[in-house]
């Protein structure tokens, strides 16, 4: 598994989202057209973002996970995030994502949900 | 410190981790180490994206470290800001495609004590922000 791509994980109408070590505005530019297709083509009613290999990630991030929030708000659907460390738990509060979408330890309690 | 390189995305990373090398001779805690990793990147990122329409061109990074006083100055010559004070509220973006959440000039201002925007159309802009290390 590459560090510096997305990865994608299917569980039933799951999508668990792998980030990358560096979430920046470099490594978030496929991850729009990827996401787009992927919930285009398959049933999702809950997206998790996996932060657990993340150890940097600045406010392009938040756009990322905000619009990814909007989009599944419109179709009813849940986001979750899971394994922040304390650089990204940081970023996340700043901005304002923890009111918006849950925070999980692992990603078994964000499944189970 | 002068740093001297093209405004390519792949060198967001690149730029922040020589700051944060940089910044390491005045025994920063990890946090201060994030704090002006992302700091930086914001910067950089705006540049990559709005200094030169698009284009290439280059971005300058010039850091100093002065007793405890860590200055840092981003700066491109490009298309520099209209209105720079509207640039800077919070979740302001021209981006359409809402992948952008606008907080870029909000995180480097919550992340460094100083930050001053210099910029005007046709000249470019520079960002210059500062922070007390050890504080």
């Amino acid at each position: 598994m590459s560090n510096d791509t997305f990865t994608y994980e299917a569980r039933g109408q799951i999508l668990i989202i792998h980030l990358p070590k560096e979430l920046d505005h470099h490594n978030c530019r496929n991850l729009r057209y990827e996401t787009d297709l992927l919930l285009a083509e398959n049933y999702i009613n809950k997206v998790i973002f996996d932060f657990s290999k993340t150890e940097f990630m600045d406010s392009s991030g938040i756009g990322v996970l905000l619009n990814r929030y909007k989009q599944m708000a419109g179709s009813g659907g849940k986001v979750a995030i899971c394994g922040a460390g304390a650089q990204v738990k940081r970023i996340l509060s700043m901005g304002g994502v923890c009111r918006l979408i849950k925070n999980f330890d692992t990603k078994e309690a964000a499944i189970a949900d | 410190m002068r740093l001297e390189m093209d405004s390519l995305s792949e060198n967001e990373e690149f730029a922040r981790v020589v700051v944060a090398v940089f910044l390491s001779r005045l025994n920063p805690t990890l946090e201060e180490i994030d704090d002006v990793k992302t700091a930086v990147s914001e910067a950089v990122t705006n540049a990559v994206i709005h200094g030169y329409g698009g284009g290439v061109g280059k971005i300058r990074i010039l850091a100093a470290a002065e007793d405890r006083e860590f200055t840092v100055e981003i700066s491109d010559r490009g298309a520099g800001i209209a209105d720079v004070k509207k640039a800077m509220e919070p979740m302001f973006t021209t981006d359409p495609s809402g992948e952008r959440s606008g907080m870029g000039f909000s995180f480097m201002e919550a992340f460094m004590d100083q930050v001053e925007v210099i910029s005007a159309p046709g000249q470019g802009t520079k960002v210059i922000m500062k922070k007390r290390i050890g504080a």
